[in-house]
C-alpha cells in the first residue's frame, strides 16, 4: 500500500547524508500523499497538497540547499535519548489510537454532527456542488480569512529578512547574456513558451471552476506562481524582472488580503453579520456565489504573489551570492 | 464489438503496465547515469502513453475522450523535454559517461560551464 | 483489529519518525524537513479519519448517496497551506543564519554562541 512506501521514504531520508538527495525524497513523499489522499477521496486535498509539497516546497528547498551547502555532518555521539523519548511517545500514542472507531466505519461520532448538515443542506443554503468549497468559502469563512492574513504574513516575513536592491548596472548585462543562454537551453525555452500560457489558462480555470469541481483560490494561486516561476528560471532572474514588477505583485498581495476583508465588512454596513453573504443581493444564493467568487479570488491573488515573491527573494539572494564569488574570484586574480 | 473492445483496451494497459515496470527494473540494473536516463524516460513516456490509449478505448463519452487526449499530448510534451533538461545538465556539470576502455573520449569535459540560477 | 487501525498505527510510525529527525539531526535544513515529515503525517491521520466505507469525494452528484466527510478536508486544506507559509519563513531564516555563522549545523552555531559570549565577559573583566 501506499502507506509502506511512505514509510520507507521517510526512514530513507533519516539515514542519508547528501541533503540534495534528502530534498527530492521529501518531494516524493509529497507526491505519495497526495496520491494516498486521492484513494482516501480528499481531491481537493490532494490537488493542494500535489502543488504545494511536491512543487513549491521542493523548488525553495532547492534554492535554499544551492546557498548553503550540500552535505549534512555525521555526529559523533549516538542519539539514544531521542530514541527512547521518541519510543515512549510512540508507544503511548499507540495506545491511545486502541480507543478510535474502525478505519472507514460510517457510524464514527465525527460523521454525526456538523457533517450531515453541511452534506444535506449545502445545496439549498449555499447552491454550490462543491461542499468543500462551500464550507470553506462560506460556513467557515472567517477560518480562511486568517489563513489567508497567514499566507500574507509569511511574504512579509520573507521581504523582511532576504529582499534586496537592485542595482541600476545589472540591466547593461542583460543583452549577451541572453544570447549565450539562448544555445544552452533552446528546447526547453521552446517547449515551456508553448506550455507558459496554457498553464496559466489552467489556473484561471482551476480558479473559477472550484464551485463545481475540485480546485479554489489556493490551487489556482500557487498553479499561477508555478507558471511564473518557470519563466523565471528559464529565461533568468534579471530579465524575469523586467517582465513581473515586484513592486506590483506585492500591492496585488495586499489587495487580495482587502478584497477578502472588505466582502466581510460590505455584507456587515448591508446589515448581516460578518461574511454573512445572504445580504449582498436579493435572492440569497446569488449572494452566495458573488461573495464565494470575490473571497476565492481574493485568496488566489495573494497565494499567486506571495509565492512570487517568496522565490524571487530566494532566487535573488542566491543570484546576489554568484556575484560576490565571481568578483571575489576577479579580485584573487588581480592581486 | 464489446470484446474487441475489452481485449484491446486491456491488452494496451498491460502492455503500459509492462513497460513501466521494465523501465524501473533498467534504471535499477544498468550502470551508469546516462544509460539509467534512457531507460526511465522512453519507457515511461510510452508506458504512459498506451495505458492513456487503453482508457481512451474505454472511455463511455466524447468529454471524457476529450481531455485524455490533452493528458497524452502533454506527456508527449513534457516528458522527453524533462528527460532532456536532466541529462544535459548532467553533461554542462561534468558527469562523463561510463564507456568501454578501448575507446578515445573525444568529448571530454575539463572545464564547466557556469550554470543558470 | 490490526487492518481496522493499520492506517493510524503508521501514521503513528510516521509521526515519530519525523519527530526524531527534529531531536537527534543538528543540520537545520533536516530539521526542516522532519518538521515537514510530521505536518504531513497529521494530514493522512485526519483525511483517513474522515474516509466512509463506500463514499465518494464530497462534491455533489445525481447518482451517489453516500460520500466522504468534508469537514476535516478543510481543516487539511488550510493547514497545508499555514505549513508552506511556516516553511518559507524557516528556509529564509536557515539563509540568513548561514550569512551570519557561517554554517548550519547545529553543534557549530552552538560554539560560536558560547565563543562570543565568553569574548563578551572577558571584554567586560578586562
Amino acid at each position: 500500500m501506499l502507506l509502506t512506501f511512505l514509510l520507507v521514504v521517510a526512514i530513507a531520508i533519516i539515514r542519508m547524508k547528501d541533503l540534495f538527495a534528502v530534498v527530492m525524497l521529501a518531494g516524493i513523499y509529497g507526491l505519495l500523499s497526495a496520491s494516498f489522499f486521492v484513494v482516501m477521496d480528499a481531491v481537493d486535498v490532494a490537488f493542494t497538497e500535489a502543488a504545494v509539497g511536491a512543487g513549491i516546497s521542493t523548488l525553495l528547498m532547492l534554492v535554499v540547499i544551492a546557498m548553503t551547502g550540500h552535505a549534512e555532518k555525521t555526529t559523533r555521539h549516538k542519539p539514544l535519548l531521542a530514541l527512547l523519548v521518541v519510543t515512549i511517545t510512540g508507544g503511548l500514542l499507540i495506545y491511545g489510537t486502541l480507543d478510535m472507531p474502525y478505519f472507514g466505519s460510517a457510524d464514527a461520532p465525527i460523521h454525526n454532527h456538523v457533517a450531515p448538515r453541511y452534506i444535506n443542506d449545502s445545496i439549498q443554503e449555499i447552491g454550490v456542488p462543491n461542499i468543500v468549497t462551500s464550507v470553506l468559502a462560506s460556513y467557515r469563512a472567517f477560518d480562511t480569512f486568517g489563513e489567508v492574513v497567514v499566507i500574507f504574513t509569511a511574504g512579509i516575513g520573507v521581504l523582511a529578512l532576504l529582499s534586496i536592491t537592485r542595482r541600476p548596472e545589472d540591466d547593461d548585462n542583460i543583452g549577451s547574456f541572453n544570447d549565450s543562454l539562448n544555445e544552452q537551453h533552446l528546447v526547453v525555452r521552446i517547449v515551456s513558451k508553448m506550455l507558459i500560457p496554457f498553464i496559466l489558462l489552467f489556473a484561471l480555470y482551476v480558479q473559477f471552476h472550484g464551485d463545481y469541481g475540485s480546485g479554489g483560490g489556493f490551487q489556482a494561486g500557487v498553479i499561477f506562481a508555478s507558471a511564473i516561476i518557470l519563466y523565471a528560471m528559464l529565461f533568468g532572474l534579471n530579465i524575469a524582472r523586467k517582465v513581473i514588477n515586484q513592486p506590483f505583485f506585492q500591492f496585488i498581495s495586499a489587495i487580495g488580503v482587502l478584497l477578502y476583508g472588505s466582502v466581510g465588512l460590505a455584507s456587515m454596513l448591508s446589515g448581516g453579520n460578518f461574511f454573512d453573504y445572504n445580504v449582498l443581493s436579493n435572492d440569497h444564493i446569488t449572494g452566495q456565489h458573488l461573495g464565494i467568487l470575490l473571497i476565492e479570488l481574493g485568496v488566489g491573488c495573494t497565494v499567486a504573489s506571495v509565492m512570487i515573491i517568496i522565490f524571487f527573494n530566494f532566487a535573488g539572494q542566491r543570484g546576489m551570492q554568484q556575484d560576490n564569488e565571481k568578483e571575489h574570484h576577479k579580485n584573487k586574480e588581480l592581486s | 464489438m464489446d470484446i474487441v473492445v475489452t481485449i484491446s483496451s486491456g491488452l494496451c494497459l498491460f502492455i503500459g503496465s509492462f513497460l513501466c515496470v521494465s523501465g524501473s527494473i533498467g534504471v535499477l540494473r544498468f550502470p551508469d547515469f546516462y544509460t539509467r536516463m534512457h531507460a526511465a524516460s522512453v519507457t515511461d513516456t510510452l508506458g504512459t502513453g498506451m495505458i492513456l490509449v487503453g482508457l481512451m478505448i474505454l472511455s463511455p463519452d466524447l468529454l471524457i475522450f476529450a481531455k485524455l487526449v490533452m493528458i497524452q499530448l502533454l506527456t508527449l510534451l513534457i516528458g522527453p523535454t524533462a528527460s532532456h533538461v536532466l541529462a544535459k545538465a548532467a553533461w554542462y556539470n561534468g558527469l562523463t559517461p561510463k564507456l568501454s576502455p578501448n575507446v578515445i573520449d573525444q568529448n571530454k569535459h575539463k572545464e564547466t560551464t557556469s550554470s543558470n540560477p | 483489529m490490526l487492518m481496522g487501525l493499520f492506517n493510524y498505527w503508521i501514521v503513528v510510525v510516521l509521526m515519530m519518525i519525523g519527530l526524531y529527525i527534529v531531536i537527534a539531526h543538528g543540520n537545520l535544513i533536516k530539521k526542516i524537513i522532519g518538521l515537514t515529515i510530521f505536518q504531513t503525517s497529521v494530514f493522512i491521520f485526519y483525511i483517513s479519519m474522515a474516509k466512509v466505507d463506500g463514499g465518494t469525494a464530497p462534491i455533489l452528484a445525481d447518482d451517489t448517496i453516500q460520500y466522504s466527510n468534508p469537514l476535516p478536508h478543510v481543516l487539511i486544506l488550510t493547514a497545508i497551506v499555514v505549513g508552506i507559509a511556516t516553511t518559507a519563513m524557516a528556509l529564509s531564516l536557515v539563509v540568513r543564519i548561514k550569512e551570519a555563522y557561517g554554517s548550519i549545523e547545529e553543534e557549530e552555531i552552538q560554539q560560536q554562541d558560547n565563543q562570543i559570549q565568553e569574548d563578551k565577559q572577558e571584554g567586560k573583566q578586562a
